[in-house]
């Protein structure tokens, strides 16, 4: 205890919160993993994992010791080095992103002046590692995922972007907390419901889930950019999808739906985490719901979609936002 | 080489669609020469599940070959019995019980709904939704049972045999299918609702891959393909057997030709089986199942043929005998083997999402095509 009182407490305050972060990230994935799996099987009229565990609690712990235990094949005319790094890269930028998420008003580990715009460009980075791991497998249906990943991360980064940043006129600040204290009973959601829409779409297209799973269309392309991809390699690239999705739905979360606000539960105390939580994995439900009922869209559909619909739409809606709070303010 | 010539072909490369490939359904391998996601060329590669049936069947009795037809086509395997067993008794002038036909039809056309059932979970299957296959499988599982119950098998059946059929249908299996046809009636309206009103289907299937009248006449494209491109040929109508003239069903027919049209056909002709079966089960009549004979029995020398409609489209068995109990010659003609010929013209330039779309309607399963 003598040696720890020695070290600064910021330092301490960061070890402790990455441990937490990382610890959360794992815990995070298995329960989606479990919920998807569940979900799934309920949309199919099937019980889903039963086996290990009552109701297949433990299947993804399992699936984890599976996963790690398997042999990482390496391709023999992949790029070797980058095709270790590139799992890494789609796991760690996702992590980072927990330094701004506001969990309640007084559980975050910064509150930067620019919270949002450090979120979108952690996320800009997750399809660095998708190129990466594509390319460097050398093998053609990977290669194809990942070009296709680019593209649409590109083309629907731009209404994710525009939709967001219609809210940001109204709040006037960047900073999460600032938007979250902003809004106050009436969420944003009321206001900007069709920003809220193309955020939700666009961000199901961000994170690469279906009906927009077109790097990985198994019908397609095998398994898109992660073919090659084995064991470990492959579990990080799925914990990155996971990570990713939580952290897209807590930016929906805290910019549409109040963030941690909500009426005050009977343990006062941890009110605004338990709302923070239920309305982000609400919003993973939707999108799990989603997943399970609609086939795929066709990647020219999927362009067009954005470039015809979601872009015009969203400028539309900023400049309306713009001008009706120049004439309200 | 021209210049442009030589700058097309440096911008192309070679992809292996298969034989190890979610969307080829089976071991069927397709070399594609493409051009970024559009396909310029593509070659279906045959044989990696050749069997030889047809020699098989030259090299041993025809009662011994029976089992072997109903796994050229897993998916029809009653249907393919139907035709070689309407051969035989066509060559050799066997007269069927009227009960026997009529259970036939009933069992073909139960035989038919599994395999458009299957179709179309895996058709979505290939377009990215995975739940309609769970619930067209809980159906299928139903036929599976229903047929199980009679024939003692639930995929490779050798039910129908030369003079009759195998065993006779009970009171049960007439009321678990009649059951049955309740049930799936009530689901087409979930199937409705969940795929022909979804925006995604449509937009990926309307107006891709026009089957035209002239390309199928080229190719010998049959089946809910060409029905889609709206000519009314279904062997039960064209060159009726079994029972068929007596009952009263329709050809659907689509008017564009393309994958949409298919699909709708498909659904439709659930539906008109659906309607078959019921007739069927009405005017079932009384009396034997089955006329013995004799398992040597010695084919006249000469030649026929005889076919049949499957799931997929039309299926010709053609027999040349020498006088003994051995064919001579017998040439089987698979319905998914022409229509696999149709891909290279069809997918010309198409994109590998719609070409593996395309797949997926022809509904090809591969051990009848490589036999």
């Amino acid at each position: 205890m003598e040696m720890l009182n020695l070290l600064p407490p910021e330092f301490l305050r960061i070890v402790i919160s990455a441990i937490i972060v990382v610890a959360f990230v794992f815990l995070n994935c298995m329960v989606l993993g479990y919920a998807e799996r569940k979900l799934a099987g309920f949309f199919q009229m099937r019980p889903g994992p039963m086996e290990v565990g009552p109701w297949g609690l433990l299947q993804l712990m399992i699936d984890g010791v599976k996963l790690i235990a398997k042999q990482l094949i390496i391709p023999k005319d992949s790029g070797k080095m980058l095709f270790r790094v590139a799992p890494l890269l789609a796991f760690m930028p996702v992590a980072m992103s927990f330094i701004v998420i506001p969990f309640s008003e007084k559980i975050q580990v910064r509150d930067m002046d620019i919270g949002l715009v450090f979120m979108l460009g952690i996320m800009a980075l997750h399809v660095v590692s998708t190129l990466l791991a594509g390319w460097v497998s050398n093998n053609k249906y990977a290669l194809f995922g990942a070009i296709r990943a680019v593209a649409q991360n590109i083309a629907y980064e731009i209404p994710m972007l525009l939709s967001l940043l219609a809210v940001v006129f109204i709040s006037n600040t960047l900073s999460m907390q600032g938007i979250v204290k902003a809004q106050g009973p009436i969420w944003n959601i009321l206001v900007q419901p069709l920003a809220f829409i193309i955020y939700f779409v666009a961000a199901i297209a961000e994170t690469n889930r279906a009906p927009f799973d077109l790097p990985e269309a198994e019908s397609e392309l095998t398994a898109g950019f992660h073919t090659e991809y084995s064991g470990m390699g492959f579990s990080l690239f799925v914990l990155g999808e996971y990570t990713n999705m939580f952290f897209v739905c807590s930016i929906a979360t805290v910019v549409f739906l109040g963030g941690w606000s909500g009426p005050p539960l009977p343990f006062y105390a941890y009110s605004g985490i338990i709302w923070f939580f239920l309305k982000v994995y609400g919003l993973l439900f939707v999108m799990i719901w989603v997943r399970w009922t609609y086939p795929r869209t066709r990647f020219d559909q999927l362009l067009n979609f954005c470039w015809m619909y979601l872009i015009p739409f969203s400028l539309v809606n900023l400049l309306i936002t713009v001008v009706g709070v120049k004439l309200l303010k | 080489m021209s210049q442009i010539a030589r700058t097309k072909k440096e911008h192309t490369f070679y992809l292996n669609l298969g034989p190890q490939h979610p969307s080829t359904h089976g071991v069927l391998r397709v070399l594609l020469e493409m051009d970024g996601e559009h396909c310029l060329e593509n070659e279906p590669v045959l044989g990696y599940g050749h069997r030889m049936q047809e020699k098989i069947g030259e090299s041993r009795t025809w009662a011994a070959f029976l089992p072997n037809t109903a796994r050229m086509d897993y998916l029809s395997a009653l249907i393919f019995n139907h035709g070689y067993v309407g051969l035989i008794e066509r060559m050799a002038g066997i007269e069927v019980p009227r009960r026997a036909e009529f259970i036939r039809v009933i069992t073909d056309e139960l035989n038919r709904i599994q395999s458009h059932l299957l179709w179309l979970g895996a058709f979505l299957l290939d377009l990215g939704a995975f739940t309609p296959i769970m619930y067209t499988f809980d159906d299928r599982e139903q036929i599976l049972d229903i047929l199980e119950d009679v024939t003692g098998s639930r995929l490779t059946y050798s039910y129908h045999r030369v003079g009759g059929v195998c065993r006779d249908i009970d009171a049960r299996f007439v009321d678990a299918t009649r059951a049955f046809i309740k049930r799936l009636r009530s689901r087409f309206k979930i199937y409705d609702d969940l795929v022909t009103g979804n925006i995604i289907f449509i937009k990926r299937v309307k107006d891709i891959a026009y089957f035209t009248p002239d390309l199928a006449k080229r190719y010998g494209l049959t089946g809910p393909c060409l029905r889609g491109a709206g000519i009314p040929y279904d062997i039960r109508r064209a060159e009726p057997y079994s029972v068929y003239p007596e009952l009263d069903f329709e050809i659907p027919v689509g008017t564009k030709g393309d994958c949409l049209d298919a699909y709708l056909v498909r659904v439709r002709e659930m539906e008109q089986s659906l309607r078959i079966i019921e007739q069927a089960l009405d005017m079932l009549p009384e009396g034997p199942f089955r006329n013995k004979v004799g398992r040597r029995l010695k084919l006249p020398q000469g030649d026929a043929s005889f076919s049949v409609e499957t799931g997929h489209g039309e299926l010709a068995y053609y027999m040349i005998s020498d006088g003994t109990d051995v064919p001579y010659r017998l040439k089987i003609r698979v319905p998914s083997f022409s229509n696999l010929s149709v891909l290279p013209e069809l997918c010309r330039g198409m994109l590998i999402a719609d070409l593996a779309m395309t797949m997926g309607t022809l509904d090809l399963v591969i051990p009848e095509i490589d036999r």
